[in-house]
């Protein structure tokens, strides 16, 4: 402390200024680079900064996969991971399945088959399913019971959530 | 492309935008120059604020107002107190706070973080005052008043007119119901049954919490955005607290994450607005998962239920009283509890009854409504009592119950006609699901499995409930020069698949396609009234209305052939979109450019549906139309440990006429879940008024990995004469007998009988460790 400065207990704290960081990845097959917050989240990095609001936040805290993105195809809560942490990884996010214009098979069975009423957790339920499919191309219905499990749809969709993943895996 | 119709799938309207992440929700939007704003809320079950120091909160860099107190009560154009029955609720805490989680003060701020800061800043001394912390001490003599004394009633609801919150007790509201002789019927009586069943507050957690975007011009317009499934109610009671018409209030709602009852009545937009009328600027609220749980829960219940039968099964009277938690606030508790009395006796004939139902105020969160409303609290009770009473007598509880229950032209408690009641198929349809006769496996063994400790059972529940009423919908519907089809409706579309059922109605009367058709979203400066997207109404009512409106324009249609054809109007029909006149067929939109002599005008057409307390032979009515429903468990219980599993779940509802069928099944099943959810999982814990559960990790939500392997969704088709094409309300049906389905399963299973939900294995462990001693 410096000589002749009284600190008041009770003076309103100084804010630290925000460390920021630049990082660059991959989003939904475009090389991007953009300047984050330390603290900043990956879900209110990608829907702040990108405008990507497919993901939602539903919990903050991990359980409900309403904010599931994959990061190099891996089904993670953005809203518990730090866009940081993302540098140099590839994001794909459900707006980046329908890019070209065409629905994802997921994306099909999921409305032929009834798998969604609200949609707030559909964009988690698809990508997640999506990255099941990757790692189990003819899941048995137990994997895609467990591996879905994280994500909630509070509407009750399960079982036509269920019809529609074993259809696009054709099992 | 293919033509509109009814009792057909189609892909739903709304699927597009949300399978690709493009659908609109409400913390999705901003609008320009909107901040932030954060809400302060108190730590105690019941304080007074002695004061409030915002000193340092608004000198915050980036905090453009600070909301107390002093701006709601020292404001002219601000009634501070509201509510939808009873005006007990303020913007912010004016004197006391009375449950954790009231909110104190609000902050809206350039950012999140100065708001958060903000808060922290914001002093406050409260005096801690004893509180009451469930219904049983919130009924003692001499117990603390939550308070003092309430509002005078708001006269919004004619139903309601007679129930008044008593003065000098807790007690919010008591409905009675009293029919026959209830003594006389006790007196007849060959077994009186009597048994106490309690369920705990639970909470809707739909993923999108609560939200709302407000503004609020420098002439008083408000306009808000918001997470709301009645924008009418919230445009009433938004006019109420800041004093202006009904037409300086506009109310826009998106597409809403899940509502289930949570989101009907004002939430979040009273502080919301307040706060942007002192910010003079925007202001968005969304609030926190922690917050929701503030915010509103289902209401818990303690019920005593007394019950006389006779030798054969036929119960002859019915003595109940309801104690219904509903917090610190009266919300629509008053109605719920109006609600749990009406169906305590059931979907059956029982000539003597003597039923109480009060709400109780306690220092906690607001009860409100929950999809259900009131009946799946008495539902737990009655439907539970029912296999208690048939285990006695030694009844098949399928045969009691068809024995008693309510056929087509009987008279409901309130001494009404009931009409169109598809009860037994109900009840048919889930006994025959889970094969109810085969009970090869009864108490045995089970067949096929692993070990010798698994038994299996199978349980029945059922129920009856009503829908708002009277209530009115109104529709616009405009036809467009190239013959597509705009729908203006307040129908909400919160997942349930509205959209798609008012355009499929629309379409089938007009013979066009679904393409063509645009349902539009709510935006009360230009939607038509509507009460609320709530008690399973709007296929019944606003399906009606927008029928009546497609109607309206093929009638002018027929007038403007007429007179620009010369073709008599019994000349004229309708088939597949044409308009067929003996000698040629003509498009819409050919008769548009005849009528306007140019491509362009428009046609519009309007339904306008009320719903009142008399039917059109003049008789009583309490409900456009009546729900019921069955539902079916089959559960294995390890008989060491009292863990239990779902095997399947069956849910038949008399759904009038299955106008989309993929959604009715979603409806049924979702409920269902919804009710496993409540049967087996939920539940908000409290410490000394405090939640210790308010996140979706401690309140456990079901998962794909708790469904059973088959859940069976049955629609009973008995039409409705007033429904469209015969359809009836479907929403809540499907949720009510779960618990007690899935109880009276354990009970077949292993003699166990749970009276508290939600049934966890300690509980049945407990219950068996005693039937062994």
């Amino acid at each position: 402390m410096m000589d002749g400065i009284k600190l008041d207990p009770a003076s309103q704290p100084v804010k630290a200024p925000a460390m920021k960081k630049t990082i660059s990845l991959i989003v939904n097959g475009f090389q991007r680079s953009v300047e984050v917050e330390a603290r900043t989240t990956l879900l209110d990095m990608v829907r702040e900064q990108f405008g990507l609001t497919g993901a939602k936040l539903g919990c903050d805290i991990q359980v409900c996969g309403a904010c599931t993105l994959l990061v190099d195809g891996k089904p993670v809560s953005a809203c518990s991971v730090l866009a940081v942490d993302a540098d140099g990884c590839e994001i794909l996010t459900v707006e980046g399945l329908s890019a070209k214009g065409k629905f994802h098979p997921l994306q099909e069975a999921f409305m032929e088959f009834g798998a969604l009423q609200c949609g707030y957790c559909t964009s988690g339920f698809i990508l997640t399913a999506k990255a099941l499919l990757e790692e189990y191309p003819r899941p048995s219905e137990q994997q895609i019971r467990d591996y879905l499990a994280g994500n909630f749809c509070r509407c009750g969709c399960y079982q036509e959530i269920m019809q529609a993943v074993k259809n696009v895996a054709g099992s | 492309m293919e033509l509109a119709d009814i009792g057909k799938t189609f892909r739903r309207l709304d699927y597009e935008t949300k399978v690709t992440g493009t659908a609109q929700y409400l913390a999705d939007m901003n609008v320009p120059g909107m901040c932030h704003g954060k809400i302060l809320r108190s730590p105690y079950p019941h304080a007074r604020i002695k004061s409030i120091d915002t000193f340092k909160a608004v000198k915050v860099t980036g905090v453009v107002a600070v909301l107390t107190r002093d701006d709601i009560v020292h404001d002219e154009g601000i009634e501070p107190y509201y509510g939808p029955v009873f005006k007990d609720q303020t913007i912010v805490a004016v004197e006391k706070v009375r449950h954790v989680g009231d909110p104190v003060a609000a902050v809206a701020a350039l950012t999140i973080d100065a708001a958060e800061e903000a808060l922290r800043l914001i002093e406050i001394e409260y005096e801690e005052l004893p509180a009451v912390l469930d219904v049983h001490e919130s009924l003692k003599p001499g117990a603390k008043l939550v308070h003092d004394a309430i509002k005078v009633p708001m006269s919004g609801f004619a139903d309601l007119a007679e129930l008044k919150p008593i003065d000098g007790t807790n007690i919010c509201t008591h409905f009675k119901l009293n029919r026959g002789d209830i003594d006389k019927g006790f007196a007849e009586a060959d077994h009186i049954f009597e048994d106490t069943f309690t369920l705990p507050a639970t909470q809707h957690c739909f993923l999108e919490t609560h939200a709302c975007i407000a503004s609020v011009d420098p002439g008083g317009r408000i306009t808000v955005w918001a997470t709301t499934q009645n924008p009418f109610v919230v445009r009433t009671q938004l006019a109420n607290i800041f004093k202006v018409p009904v037409s300086k209030v506009r109310v826009i709602v998106p597409y809403l994450g899940g509502g289930y009852g949570g989101k009907v009545y004002p939430k979040v937009e009273p502080i919301t607005v307040a706060l942007a009328k002192k910010a003079r600027r925007p202001v968005r609220i969304v609030l926190s998962r922690e917050e929701v749980f503030y915010t509103i829960t289902k209401h818990a219940a303690v019920i005593r239920m007394k019950t006389g039968v006779k030798n054969d099964g036929t119960l002859v009277a019915r003595e109940c009283e309801i104690h219904l938690d509903t917090g610190a606030y009266a919300e629509i508790g008053p109605r719920v509890a109006k609600k749990s009395g009406y169906t305590a006796a059931g979907p059956y004939r029982i000539a003597n009854l003597k039923i109480d139902s009060y709400s109780v105020y306690t220092n906690k969160p607001p009860a409100g409504a929950f999809r259900g409303f009131g009946v799946s609290q008495s539902a737990w009770a009655v439907e539970s009592q029912m296999d208690i009473i048939a285990a006695a007598l030694k009844m098949d509880p399928l045969e009691l119950r068809k024995k008693n229950g309510y056929d087509e032209g009987d008279k409901f408690v309130t001494e009404e006609t009931l009409r169109s009641i598809g009860f037994k198929q109900c009840l048919d349809e889930v006994a025959r699901s889970i094969a109810w006769n085969d009970k090869s496996f009864n108490g045995s063994t089970v067949h096929g499995s692993i070990g010798s400790n698994l038994r299996r059972g199978k349980g029945l529940a059922c129920m009856i409930k009503a829908t708002i009423t009277p209530s009115i919908s109104c529709a616009v519907v405009k036809l467009n020069e190239d013959a597509s089809l705009s729908i203006y409706t307040g129908t909400v579309e919160m997942g349930q698949g509205s959209e798609t059922v008012l355009a499929q109605i629309a379409g089938k009367e007009l013979g066009i396609p679904l393409q063509t058709i645009q349902v539009l979203g709510v935006d009360t400066d230009v939607v038509p009234y509507d009460l609320t997207t709530s008690s399973s109404r709007s296929t019944f009512h606003m399906g009606k209305a927008v029928q009546l409106g497609a109607q309206d324009i093929m009638h002018q249609l027929k007038q403007i052939v007429v007179k620009e054809y010369g073709v008599p109007q019994d000349k004229i029909r309708f088939a597949e979109g044409k308009i067929l006149l003996p000698e040629t067929a003509l498009d819409y939109a050919e008769v548009m450019f005849k009528r306007f002599g140019m491509q362009g005008g428009t046609l519009v057409g309007e339904g306008q549906v009320k719903t009142s307390t008399k039917d059109e032979f003049g008789e009583k009515t309490t409900s456009a139309f009546w729900f019921v429903a069955a539902g079916a468990a089959e559960v294995e219980v390890d008989v060491d440990t009292g863990k239990f599993k779902l095997i399947r779940y069956a849910t038949a509802v008399d759904v009038g006429k299955a106008l989309n069928p993929l959604g009715c099944r979603q409806q049924l099943a979702g409920a269902a879940i919804t009710g496993i959810g409540q049967a087996m999982f939920e539940e908000i814990a409290y410490d000394n008024g405090q939640l210790i559960n308010p996140n979706l990790v401690d309140y456990v939500l079901p998962s794909l990995g708790d469904m059973p392997p088959v859940i069976d969704p049955i629609c009973v088709e008995v039409p409705d004469r007033n429904g469209p094409f015969g359809a009836k309300g479907i929403g809540e049906s499907a949720l009510i007998p779960v618990a007690p389905a899935i109880a009276n399963a354990i009970y077949d299973a292993v003699g166990v009988r749970i009276k508290d939900l939600p049934i966890k294995a300690e509980k049945i462990y407990l219950g068996l460790q005693q039937r062994k001693s």
